[in-house]
């Protein structure tokens, strides 16, 4: 029997995030081993990186279950990529606000995890365990800070309606599972259309809406970002993201191909209400957290464009768009972290006023990645929308793509009111800079990323086509 | 190895604004030279192209091809021909005159401004030489970020609003417009690999009527808020009076040049049928904006009003020629954008170097500055004649061939618009009275002194354009006209009225 030999080796990246973690959670905590806990974390998501890029696309297992295929690389790079700039970004606020650092970056890698398996899953069972061991870390994460009144009240929020949402989509897998036999995607695409199994995709669609904050399943999403320890909120706009559309991106070309066709039009219906809501809404909030709990409500919707199109072009797009969007909001909330106010965090626009007097290299920085949020060249957010509208123009969406394009124009008032309020002025006494190497390092890789992207997107664009072609 | 010139002259600036920004930010005067020479160096590279632009084809020249994004047939694809040739070289000199004139107004954060400046000028000039549809919108977005710190950081007291005005107006127009480029390419071929978004072969490619209407639509939007054509213009009197003098000068003289050069260069020659069919109300506009921004400009009380609203009249002339379809109007058209660019740039200068002394706008707060400063005086006439486009100036003879092509396509909006010159006549003049005659108004007129030699550098040049075009067009006509033919013949393939006319 060679299965087993096959299985282990194509989940060599996983095993090595998992088995990270649970060093780290056994050696990590209750020392004050911070530092070399961060290095431990760091070098964990780095092997796992190496080893994903190493094995490439090389196959399936586990009876099917999993598949290491192109679409698997791309997102779990991205994943593992989130991983690694939140644990370069959070280390130091972590060991500032006294919290456990072991457990810290423990709980991050096994939400990596749960985000890895989401994206290598043919079979909504592994789907669902993906999906339980990205969510509950989060979970954890968001009421990390033991003192903190509003992380508490931000977990229990999290918690609670995230369990709600898990139930829907467990409930989903039952019917889908009782109308088609099987739980394999596969077998889900050929089954015949029935109205059980639409009934059952719909459940599926509200628990991973939820997670991706997708409106009209979004309402948790501003409250939890806010109340969550910076750190965490900006792991979290990201790792959940990419295993939500990971999942999406898994299961609607099985349901398209079972004759769905009418999730094309739900599916664009729900991404016009995110993009609508989530630009408007971002216009009113006079905090960052907040601001950026909006802006990634937007960008969900925008992402869903290219689900909805239902086309291997679209998916690329969404996988292109989920790299741009990993830099560009991680980039912003690490400038957010650079800062602090008495001792709490900078958290207000009004924080950030006159910021380029004092530090130009960091308020450019911000700019970079409001400009790329905005949607405007030459960075990777306006090489992501402007893939997500060309698939949705390809595939006859005019009208996904023209929504699109105008609330990014709306996008671009907050966006760049943040860049303005740095450039102009007197600078705060109170609010001082706590960086330090880790968090400068991640600044620049995601500031050179979100620009190297822009301007020569090609070698990314290139592989994730092919990726996307091979998916169909 | 030949040079790529274009590419030199695109990112000179930029490499400037990286030289400035690793400069000391207490040093202003390094900063300025630094900033100021970058522009000369990329006026230098222009001048170069110039003289070897080979006048009579219409083919583009200096081209440079490179693969940029070859899964989705994007090319970095760049080339000057007739069309783009004068706003290559109106750029070029905009900008430093631009900086000069900054040296005595912009004191605080100058080495901010200068990057804006130089960024914002690689911009400009990647605007004008891309031949890719995806890189052109790249350029023509990357524009808005830079005049956006411009007008909001060293504008007037209302310089936010108008700053967010400026971007979130040109951002709609230009969104659609993303969306019409993406259209375009999906219909230029049915497989993936056969699409493109390159200029030079999107121009053989007959669009389909409904379609070609509603792309046509797509981008006429986004190049009419540019410009601005009435009824879009609202955006503009805000953007200039609160911009800084060196930020109204390249609005005026350079930006609004980028949407009806955007008629020129994508408008006509990609949708020829739709602009036939568009083109009474594109005229419609342009001659309602010639009428309707020369009587505002009449009733303005602020000097950078009235220069700003003049805009408006003055563009309406520009659209005018360019949807006339005709060789003379098209050419009147395109001279039209550069004497625009001088004879308004120069008017914003004039005003700058007034603030710099008296920090008004205030019409009611000037009068007799000709007493005090003569030698103003007299630029200041040459600048306001070229603007009201009197024989021997080059005003003259865009206006010219403006009516004269209008004049055998529309012979009545003609007429109307002959309306827009007297107009312009009346305004300036009375803006000329009130400010340089009768009694001195200022409480100390010791602090109105005459022009420095700095200030006198920043006229000089345009002065020279003004009789140089005024009295030889042909250096410039001669390098067009077969651009401009050839666009002619993608529109009216039928005509044959194509002569190229009397030239005064």
């Amino acid at each position: 029997m060679t299965l087993p030999t096959v299985d282990l080796r194509l989940l060599t990246p996983e095993l090595i995030v998992a088995a990270g973690a649970m060093a780290l959670m056994l050696w990590g905590t209750g020392g004050s081993r911070g530092r070399a806990v961060r290095w431990a974390g760091v070098l964990v998501l780095a092997a796992a990186l190496w080893e994903v890029l190493m094995l490439g696309a090389a196959g399936e297992g586990v009876g099917a279950m999993y598949v290491r295929d192109g679409l698997t690389v791309v997102l779990q790079v991205t994943a593992l990529l989130a991983a690694l700039l939140a644990s370069a970004l959070g280390g130091s606020y972590v060991e500032r606000a006294a919290l456990e650092a072991g457990e810290f970056h423990a709980l991050l890698l096994v939400a990596a995890l749960g985000a890895m398996v989401m994206a290598a899953s043919r079979d909504l069972i592994m789907l669902f365990l993906g999906l339980e061991t990205l969510s509950i870390p989060l979970y954890v994460l968001a009421a990390f800070a033991r003192g903190d009144r509003r992380a508490q009240e931000a977990g229990m929020k999290y918690f609670l309606l995230g369990a709600f949402s898990t139930a829907f989509f467990l409930y989903g897998i039952a019917l889908i599972f009782g109308a088609a036999g099987s739980t394999a995607l596969s077998t889900v695409a050929t089954a015949p259309p029935s109205l059980l199994l639409r009934i059952g995709m719909g459940l599926l669609l509200v628990g991973l809406g939820f997670k991706a904050a997708v409106v009209p399943f979004h309402a948790w999403a501003p409250d939890v970002y806010e109340g969550a320890p910076l750190p965490v909120t900006a792991y979290m706009a990201v790792i959940a993201k990419v295993g939500a559309f990971a999942a999406l991106l898994r299961v609607v070309p099985a349901v398209l191909r079972s004759g769905g066709d009418e999730w094309i039009a739900v599916l664009g219906a729900l991404s016009v209400l995110t993009m609508v809501l989530g630009n408007f809404a971002a216009l009113l909030q006079p905090g960052v957290k907040r601001l950026l709990a909006y802006s990634s409500i937007a960008h969900a919707g925008f992402m869903l464009i290219g689900v909805a199109v239902g086309t291997a072009q679209g998916a690329g797009a969404v996988a292109f768009y989920l790299v741009a969007y990993t830099l560009m909001t991680l980039g912003a909330f690490g400038v957010i972290l650079m800062l602090e106010r008495r001792g709490e965090e900078a958290d207000q626009i009004a924080d950030l006023t006159g910021l380029a007097w004092r530090s130009p290299a960091l308020a450019v920085a911000m700019a970079v990645f409001m400009v790329s949020l905005a949607g405007l060249p030459p960075t990777a957010g306006f090489v992501a929308k402007f893939y997500v509208f060309t698939a949705a123009l390809d595939a006859g969406q005019t009208a996904l793509a023209v929504i699109g394009v105008l609330t990014s124009v709306v996008s671009a008032y907050f966006y760049l009111r943040v860049a303005y309020t740095m450039f102009t002025g007197e600078p705060r006494p109170e609010v001082v800079f706590v960086g330090g190497r880790w968090v400068t390092a991640a600044l620049i890789l995601s500031t050179t990323g979100v620009l190297a992207l822009g301007v020569f997107p090609a070698p990314l664009t290139t592989f994730v086509r092919q990726v996307a072609q091979v998916l169909r | 190895m030949r040079l790529p010139l274009l590419s030199i002259l695109i990112f000179l600036p930029l490499l400037g604004a990286a030289v400035v920004a690793g400069l000391d930010r207490r040093r202003d005067q390094v900063i300025r030279w630094a900033g100021l020479v970058a522009a000369l160096l990329a006026l230098a590279v222009a001048g170069l192209i110039a003289v070897r632009f080979a006048a009579g084809t219409a083919a583009m020249q200096f081209e440079e091809r490179a693969t940029w994004v070859p899964s989705s047939g994007i090319g970095y694809h760049l080339g000057v021909d007739g069309i783009a040739l004068p706003l290559v070289l109106l750029t070029a000199l905009m900008l430093p005159l631009g900086l000069l004139s900054s040296w005595g107004s912009v004191t605080e954060r100058v080495k901010e401004f200068t990057i804006s400046m130089l960024v914002l000028e690689t911009a400009l000039l990647g605007t004008f030489l891309s031949l890719d549809l995806v890189l052109f919108y790249v350029f023509w977005d990357a524009v808005l970020i830079p005049m956006y710190f411009i007008i909001g950081l060293w504008g007037g007291p209302r310089r936010a609003y108008a700053a967010v005005k400026f971007i979130l107006y040109t951002m709609a127009g230009s969104a659609l417009m993303l969306i019409a480029i993406i259209a375009l390419y999906v219909h230029s071929g049915t497989v993936l690999d056969a699409r493109t978004f390159d200029l030079v072969a999107l121009r053989s490619l007959d669009v389909p009527m409904p379609l070609q209407a509603w792309l046509f639509g797509a981008f006429a939007l986004a190049f009419a808020i540019k410009v601005p054509v009435w009824p879009l213009h609202t955006w503009l009197p805000d953007a200039h009076v609160e911009a800084p003098t060196a930020g109204s000068v390249l609005l005026a003289a350079v930006l609004l040049k980028m949407g009806t050069y955007g008629f020129l260069r994508f408008l006509l020659p990609l949708f020829p049928e739709a602009a036939r069919l568009f083109a009474p109300l594109m005229v419609t506009l342009a001659v309602i904006g010639i009428l309707y921004g020369g009587i505002v400009s009449w009733a303005q009380r602020d000097m950078k009003r009235l220069v700003a609203m003049s805009s408006v009249s003055h563009l309406g002339f520009v659209t005018l020629g360019a949807f006339a379809l005709t060789v003379e109007g098209l050419q009147g058209s395109l001279l039209q954008m550069v004497n625009h660019g001088i004879s308004t740039g120069g008017l914003f200068l004039l005003v700058g170097v007034l603030y710099d002394r008296t920090h008004s706008h205030r019409l009611d707060d000037y009068g007799g500055v000709a007493a005090l400063m003569p030698r103003f005086a007299v630029i200041a006439t040459i600048i306001m004649l070229s603007s009201m486009g009197l024989p021997g100036t080059n005003g003259f003879v865009g206006e010219f061939l403006i009516l004269l092509g209008a004049f055998r396509a529309h012979p009545a909006y003609a007429a109307w618009a002959v309306g827009g010159v007297v107009l312009s006549a009346i305004y300036l003049l009375w803006m000329y009275q009130r400010v340089m005659h009768g009694p001195v108004r200022f409480a100390a007129p010791a602090r109105v002194k005459e022009i420095s030699t700095r200030e006198l550098l920043l006229f000089l040049p345009l002065i020279a354009l003004i009789f140089w075009i005024g009295f030889y067009p042909n250096a410039l006509l001669r390098r067009s006209e077969a651009s401009i033919r050839a666009i002619v013949e993608r529109v009216q393939p039928a005509a044959t009225d194509t002569a190229a006319g009397d030239r005064p």
